[in-house]
Parts: structure tokens; sequence; C-alpha cells
């Protein structure tokens, strides 16, 4: 049974009274600074600040496409960036895995030990010259080296999909962790076309982010690229070589709760 | 590395002279503002945009200090360490000592302009730890032992085959080859190994969100989740303006930065961060440590006039378009932050005796202003500053106010007002030089540099007033 | 002059007060306020009427109408400088969108460039007008001038203090102003022309600056 890690507590190391007077220092003269000066400060008195003006936000919030035209537009800015695009539907999504994965030259593909796509992979890929699947099952501290070298692809499941600019949105949990989409050089997502929120806004307010983040949420709009070098594009640089999107028509089998595209 | 007392004069001059630099930045700085103008071309969108991340940072600094208390609340609720530093001493000092109680001695680093002000590297590899930079421009930047020339392409001075030979020489084993996605590789290779190995990470911020106590970090390497996801400890440094209000405040404010910087609509990577590794996850850091830095800007923050320079997302759009920073390059400025923002943070952070020089370095042309996305005054500011160096005003809260006054230009301005100022010493002026016109001009100072690319200006053979009076233009 | 003569053939009765010398903007870049101010002040007594101010020159004209009143906040004559700053508008502004003036083009084809002031373009907002008003010349052919909205490296006290980076873009700009094959280019800003002339003519350019107002009115007449 491997080993759950302790929980997270607040870091042993104590704030130094070096640290608690500067602390006072800064935050004293920006409050003297608010009492003092006119301005902008003078304009929300201190107290609760003033909330988002829905005016100003209007626009944020008519940024929509009709449903039929956002998975288009998705697809559109990702490909642009080179990230893969395969379809499948719920019955046929593990085959089409493995089969790409097969094409990549992969030798094996790594899942979320809790996470609802490792059974039916483990179905897929029983034959002969399939690729393994391999389960993040226990702390990374135990399997780092060989999640460094030894993995080819990471497959996970996500969110729902941006369609304004592209881009996915991930939940890394216990269930499929942080390094899946990071560390191997190919990593599969599976996306349910119909989730898809119009812009980043809208699904930031749409999940409730804003009362309950987990410690990591993040986008993932196309494989690693950089144009540090005379602006030119190289892509694969530190994160993974090959984004590959799996459409599946219906969505994968989730037992969390999924969330409400509008 | 040494640090040599500014000299923007001698630098400029010198960067001017260099093809290479020119070459490199006029070509990356067409590219980066035509990218961004794609971007915006709807003139609609930018303005209700821009007017929205400029209200919502005004918003911010409203509202600084409660803002602050905020996020270090909240992050100490969701298990991250707050640490607080005036100065970037006691910043270094805590991040060491953060490094110290984990016995920690090799570091990748994420891309932060504030690691930067701190001189980061160089003091922790004194105190014996090593401090790798693993974003590809930083990489190459410290390779070659010099400092960023761009806030968001930090090697952006150097050109495919100034790299290719570097890589070339510097990296062990390796051949020289200018093929890109090859020289990509070789670093994807070497900072694989240090991800994996490191004790620590370290990473800027690019928003703090107060609502939730989360860390907002944009990239498209992948190095920065690396940094932050891998290594047991992850450290993240940010400058206290950094913080905002909401969650709701970010997509729009990363929809401007986005843009501006680097022409694109959103990264490959979009990272929150609001805790360590959670009670059952299995990989993120188990230590997550917040260092908020002031180094100076809650005494900008004093000014109402100068607070704007805080509202700054760092886009790098300003320097982008600014005519003096194409043609002379990063490095010239000597400071962290070079471009048109450089030069009114600087001189407000070291003073503006120290740095003098800076905010007189512009002809005021507002190609920055009508590109920040946050509505900041720079070329205002600047005019501001220039005041504030020669004439301390009263209550002015301005480092080292009033001290750049030079006695030279003080007679130079009281001449000109002597003669401007009296409609009789101006015609008389004017008339000697309508009819001494035909003489050489002096090959003095101002002069000889105008004339040494330009032709000396001829004055006519009479002056606007004298035609005006002959033709029967009436006077009042 | 031409200026003069084109609001005067508008029928408006045009008064140049011989006292003006210079709006300031020197000594305001440099920040020296005190010796602006002082400048400036003997300007506001020389415009004391009700009529508009017309200036050729779109440095001078924002700092009249943009900064005058931050240089004289907290003065007592503060009123007094708005109520100028209210009146003040660039020439080719007046001229195009003020009196909406007719051109009709007597001269020859010719091929010209423009080049806007940083000034004019950004602090008072001057883009089309320009264009419209040698837009009305039919055989006049406008070519655009490459990074049109690059600045020309004057600057003002800029291409005094820092002469060798208001060089290197004078050089830049003289270079885009020779690759537009125009014989022409106009401004209308008296700072902009005398920085480019300054670099066309010792590059031995054939190009010839001229004031915008000085073309219109020989092509007019």
């Amino acid at each position: 049974m491997p080993e759950t890690p302790p929980p997270a507590t607040p870091p042993a190391t104590p704030t130094s009274p070096a640290e608690v007077a500067a602390r006072e220092r800064i935050l004293g003269r920006l409050r003297a600074a608010r009492t003092a000066a006119g301005g902008e400060a003078a304009a929300h008195g201190g107290a609760a600040p003033a909330p988002v003006d829905t005016a100003d936000t209007a626009f944020l919030a008519a940024k929509t496409w009709p449903p039929a035209e956002r998975l288009a537009r998705l697809r559109r800015c990702m490909e642009a960036v080179r990230a893969e695009f395969l379809e499948a539907t719920a019955a046929t999504w593990p085959a089409v895995v493995r089969d790409f994965l097969r094409s990549a030259g992969a030798r094996n593909v790594m899942a979320g030990a809790g996470s609802p796509l490792a059974a039916p992979l483990v179905a897929a890929c029983a034959g002969d010259g399939d690729p393994a699947l391999l389960l993040y099952d226990r702390p990374v501290e135990q399997l780092k080296a060989s999640l460094f070298s030894a993995v080819d692809a990471g497959i996970t499941t996500c969110l729902g999909g941006i369609a304004e600019t592209g881009g996915l949105v991930l939940c890394p949990s216990p269930e499929e962790p942080r390094l899946l989409s990071l560390v191997p050089p190919i990593h599969l997502v599976l996306l349910d076309p119909t989730r898809l929120w119009n812009t980043l806004w809208h699904a930031v307010r749409d999940l409730g982010w804003a009362r309950c983040l987990p410690p990591n949420a993040l986008v993932i709009s196309g494989p690693s690229k950089t144009a540090d070098i005379e602006q030119t594009l190289a892509y694969g640089v530190h994160g993974p070589k090959r984004l590959v999107v799996v459409l599946v028509a219906g969505g994968p089998d989730r037992a969390a709760s999924p969330a409400e595209a509008p | 590395m040494t640090t040599l007392p500014a000299n923007f004069r001698a630098s400029s001059t010198a960067a001017l002279a260099d093809p290479q630099i020119r070459a490199n930045f006029r070509r990356a700085m067409d590219g980066l503002m035509a990218k961004r103008a794609a971007l915006f071309a709807d003139p609609a969108e930018w303005r209700a945009l821009r007017s929205l991340g400029t209200s919502i940072r005004r918003r911010t600094l409203a509202n600084l200090p409660d803002l602050l208390e905020r996020l270090e609340q909240r992050c100490r609720a969701n298990g991250i360490a707050v640490h607080w530093a005036e100065t970037t001493a006691e910043a270094n000092a805590a991040v060491l000592s953060i490094l110290r109680a984990h016995g920690a001695t090799r570091v990748v680093k994420g891309k932060s302009m504030v690691s930067e002000e701190m001189h980061l590297n160089d003091f922790l590899e004194e105190h014996g730890v090593e401090s790798l930079e693993s974003d590809l421009g930083e990489y190459i930047v410290q390779l070659d032992h010099e400092t960023p020339s761009h806030i968001i392409m930090p090697a952006i001075h150097k050109n495919g085959r100034q790299i290719a030979r570097l890589f070339g020489e510097k990296i062990r084993g390796a051949q020289y080859t200018e093929d890109v996605d090859t020289l990509t590789g070789m670093a994807r290779r070497i900072l694989r190994r240090k991800f994996e190995e490191a004790d620590a990470g370290l990473s800027g911020v690019n928003f703090a969100v107060a609502e939730t106590g989360t860390l907002v970090l944009i990239e498209n390497e992948g190095n920065g989740r690396m940094s932050t996801h891998v290594p047991p400890l992850h450290i993240a440094l940010m400058g206290i303006e950094k913080v905002v209000e909401r969650l709701e405040d970010v997509p729009p404010l990363l929809a401007l930065l986005c843009r501006s910087a680097t022409g694109q609509t959103i990264t490959t990577y979009t990272n929150l961060i609001s805790g360590p590794r959670g009670p059952h996850e299995k990989d993120g850091p188990r230590e997550v440590h917040l260092v908020i830095l002031d180094n100076g800007r809650s005494r900008i923050f004093l000014d109402p006039e100068l607070r704007a320079t805080l509202r700054c997302i760092r886009c790098g759009a300003c320097m982008n378009h600014c005519p003096v920073y194409t043609r002379v390059g990063g490095h010239a400025y000597a400071a962290v932050y070079p471009g048109p923002i450089g030069k009114i943070l600087t001189p407000q952070v070291e003073g503006v005796k120290a740095r003098h020089e800076l905010p007189h370095a512009s002809s005021l042309c507002g190609a920055c202003v009508e590109v920040c996305p946050v509505e900041i005054p720079i070329t205002e500011i600047l005019l501001r500053l220039r005041r504030e160096a020669s004439h301390r005003e009263p209550g002015s809260t301005v480092l080292e106010a009033g001290e750049a006054r030079d006695a030279w230009e003080d007679r130079i301005w009281a001449l000109w007002r002597r003669v401007h100022a009296s409609p009789r010493i101006y015609r008389l002026v004017s008339r000697l030089a309508t009819r001494l016109r035909r003489l050489p001009p002096p090959r003095l100072g101002p002069l000889r540099a105008w004339t040494s690319v330009r032709t000396a200006p001829r004055p006519a053979p009479r002056s606007l007033h004298e035609l005006a009076r002959e033709r029967g233009v009436p006077d009042a | 002059m031409a200026g003069i003569e084109l609001l005067r053939r508008e029928g408006l009765e045009v008064v140049f007060p011989q006292g003006q010398t210079c709006c300031g903007q020197p000594a305001f870049n440099s920040g020296y306020s005190e010796e602006a101010r002082a400048v400036a002040r003997t300007q506001l007594a020389l415009f004391p009427e009700p009529w508009p101010v017309v200036v050729p020159s779109g440095s001078c004209a924002a700092m009249m109408r943009r900064h005058y009143p931050e240089l004289f906040a907290g003065e007592p004559d503060l009123a007094a400088v708005e109520a100028l700053a209210g009146r003040v508008h660039e020439l080719t502004e007046f001229l195009a969108g003020v009196l909406g003036v007719k051109l009709v083009d007597r001269g020859q084809p010719v091929r010209v460039t423009w080049h806007a002031s940083c000034h004019a373009l950004r602090e008072l907002g001057i883009r089309e007008e320009p264009k419209a008003l040698l837009g009305q010349l039919a055989n006049v052919e406008l070519v655009g001038l490459a990074r049109e909205r690059e600045c020309c490296g004057f600057g003002g006290t800029f291409a005094v203090r820092f002469p060798e980076i208001s060089a290197a873009m004078v050089a830049d700009k003289a270079a885009d102003v020779a690759a537009t094959g125009a014989s022409e280019l106009l401004s209308a800003d008296c700072g902009c022309l005398l920085n480019i002339a300054g670099k066309l003519e010792q590059a031995g350019s054939a190009v010839r600056p001229r004031h915008l107002a000085e073309f219109l009115w020989e092509r007019t007449r």
C-alpha cells in the first residue's frame, strides 16, 4: 500500500523579528501615504474596496461564441501552436490512444492511479507491442527517476477548454498528479468537446474558483515552446514536446462532478 | 560580477556604434511591435481591455496595504509561508535562511526580475548555493555572465550565431551548430537533469491574488512549472505592487500582458499555485514560501502622481516601441529594468542624482504611453523626475530630489529666460542672428554635435516678426 | 508667413503680436518650471482677446494647450492660462478641422511624403487633418513613410543632451524619407523640420524639406 505523505503544515521556518519589523515599516509607510495623500487612495476610503463595476466587465462577459463554433475556434488556436487532435468516442478512445502511442513509438504511458482513465487503458493496452500502462500510484520521491527518463507519455483528463484563445483547464489532484502533464515528453489529454467555456474569465467564474482553488490549477494551450533564440520558435523546451488532445464526444466516465459549461 | 557606476551617455554611445546590437534590436523590436499590433487590431477592444486593466491596477494601489495583508492571511491559511523584506539585502537573507533550513545547495530558477534586483544569483553563489537559470533566455545570459537586456526576452541582444558560438564554447561536449532545435535540445537535456536533482526552485510571480492566496505564473517553456513543482521547496519572489484583489481580475490582466509582451493571446502555461502539496497529493513542493520585496516601492507609493509607476505589469511593450531602446539596447541602461519603465523606476529606486541621466534620455515622443496597457503616464513622470532632479519640490519624497542641480544649466536657463521674457531683447538677438547669418556658425558645444551629422541651421534673412510687420499683419 | 496668408485668404483677420518669443517648452522639458513660467507669462499677456490662437508647430501647440495648465497649477493666473490653452489650435487642425478649407491645386505633379510630429500625433491627436489637406490637391501624390510614427530624434533639448542617439534616429528617418522616392518632405513641426532637413542636406539628398503651410500656399495661389 503506497504511503500517503503527511499533510502539508505551515512551514517550520518562523518569521524572524527582522521580517516582522520590515513588514511593519512597509505597511506603515503604505498606510501613511493613504491617509495623507488624496487622489486614488481617498476615493476608496480604506474600508471595503469598491466592487468590480459590472459595466467595466460587460464586454468580457459579452465575448461569446455559439457552442457549435467553440470547438472549431479552440482547435484552430491550439493547432496553430502545434497541439495535435485525435477524435474518438467514449467507446473508442482507449484504442485511439493506444494506436497513437504505438505510432509515436512510445513504450509506455502513465496515468494517475485513481484516474478514470486507468482501467480502460489497461484493457486496451493488453496486446503484444502495445505500450505498457504505468500508474502514478506513489509519492514522486519514489518514482522521480523513472518519471524523468523512462516514461514516454502521460495521460490526463481536463475540466474543459477555453474557446477564445485555445487552452485546456487542468486541476491536478491526488488522482492525476501535477507532473503527469509536465515531465513525460508526450502529454495526452481527453477533452469533452461540449465542455468549452468562452473565455478564461468565464471559466474562472463558472468553476467558482474564487471560493475553492486547489493547490494547483492550470491552463495548457499547447506543447512547450520558446522564441528566445533570435525569435525563432522551437518546440519541446522543458515541458512536453507534444500535446495531444483526444476529443471524446460524450466524455470519458468521470467520478467527480462535472463543471457546467454555459 | 562588478558593477561599474552607471554612465548612460557612454554606454549608449558605445551601443550605437555596434552594428550587431543595432541589427539585433531593430529586427526584434519590429517583430514584437507587429505581433502586438496584430492582436490589438480592434481599437474598441484595446480601449475596453486597457481601461479595465487600468482600473484593476488602480484599485490594487488604492487598497495596497489591505490587499497585502489579505494576501498574507490567505497564503498562510493555504500553507504558504510569507516573508517580508524592505531591502534586497533582507530579501537575499530571507531566501538564504530558507534554503539553509532545508540544507538546499542546488537551486533552479524560473524567470524573476525581482531576483535581478536582488542580484540573487551572485549572492547565492557567494554563499555556496548553485543557482541555475532555467528560462532559455536567462540560461543563455547566465552562461555568458551577462544580465538580461529585456524584461521578457533576456537574450534578445544576441543573434543565433552568437548563441551557437556560446553553446559550443561553454557546454561540455557540445558540437557547434546553428540549428535552433538542436540548441534548444541541448538546453533541455542539461536543465532536465537539474530540475530532477534540484533541492529548491525559485520563481517570480506575475500576479498574487489576495482573495484566494494564489500565485499566478505564466510561461511558454515549462521551466516555471518544473521549478515550482518538482523540487521539494519552492520560493516565490514578488514586488509589493504585484498583488491584485480578485481572481477574476486576473484574466483581463493576462490578456493584456500576453498580447503586449510576446504577441500571444495566451502563453503555453498559466499556472495557479495556491499552496504546497495537498494532503493526498503525490507531487508538488512540500513547502512554498513567498518573499514580498519593497526595495523603494513604498516610497514611490507615497506620491500620488508617481504612484502610477507601480501599476506596471511588466509587459515590456514600452521598450519594444521606444526609439531610444531600439537603438541602444537594454544593457546601456545598466539597470534591472531598461527602456521607458526603467527610466522612471530606476531613478526613483536608486536616486535621481545617481541616475540623473535617465529621465533626460528621452525625446518624449510618447510611443510608450500609447501602448502601455495600464496607462502609466510615462512622459509626464519623466518630466516630473527632470524637475525633481534639479529642483526639489516642497514635501517631495523623491530620493535625492534636488541633488542633481547643475550650476551651468542654471545659468543657461536664466539667460534663456532673460532673452525670451523680454520682447525687446528677443528682437535684438533675432536681428543679430538674421543679419549675421552668413557668418559660419561657431562649432561649439551643442552645435558641434549637431553639425557632425547634419548641416547647421541657417537663419532666415528676416525673422517672421519682421515679415509680418512688412506684410501689414497687425500687431496686438 | 505662408500660414498667415492661408488664414487671411479664408477671410480671417490675422493678428501677429510682435512681442511673442517662445512658448517656454525648452525650459519646461528641462525641469526649469520657474523660467518656463516667466516666459509663458510674457506670451499670456500678448493673447488676451478671446480669439483662436493658431500655432504653426505641433510641439508648441501641444505645450500651450496641454502643458500650460499643468505648469500653472496652483498659480494665481491659472484661470487665464486655462482660458488661453482652450483657444490654442495647431495650424493644420485649424485649417482642416475648424475652417474646412477647400484647396485647388495649381501646381505641377509632385510626389511628397509626410512626417507627423510626435507631439501633434500623440498629444494633440492630429492624425488625418494634414493628409486630408494634401488629399485635396489633385496633382500631389502622397507616399507613406515607413515607420511613420517613429520619432525623428529631435525632442528639443534631447538632440542637444544625447546627440548620438538623436543622430541615429534622424539618420534612420532620413533614410526612410529617401526611400519613398518623394521629392519633398512635408511636416507641420518646425523642430522636426530643422532636424530632418539638416540631416537630409548633410547626406546630399535632393529631397526638399518644407513646412506644410508653405507648400499649401504655394500650390494653391
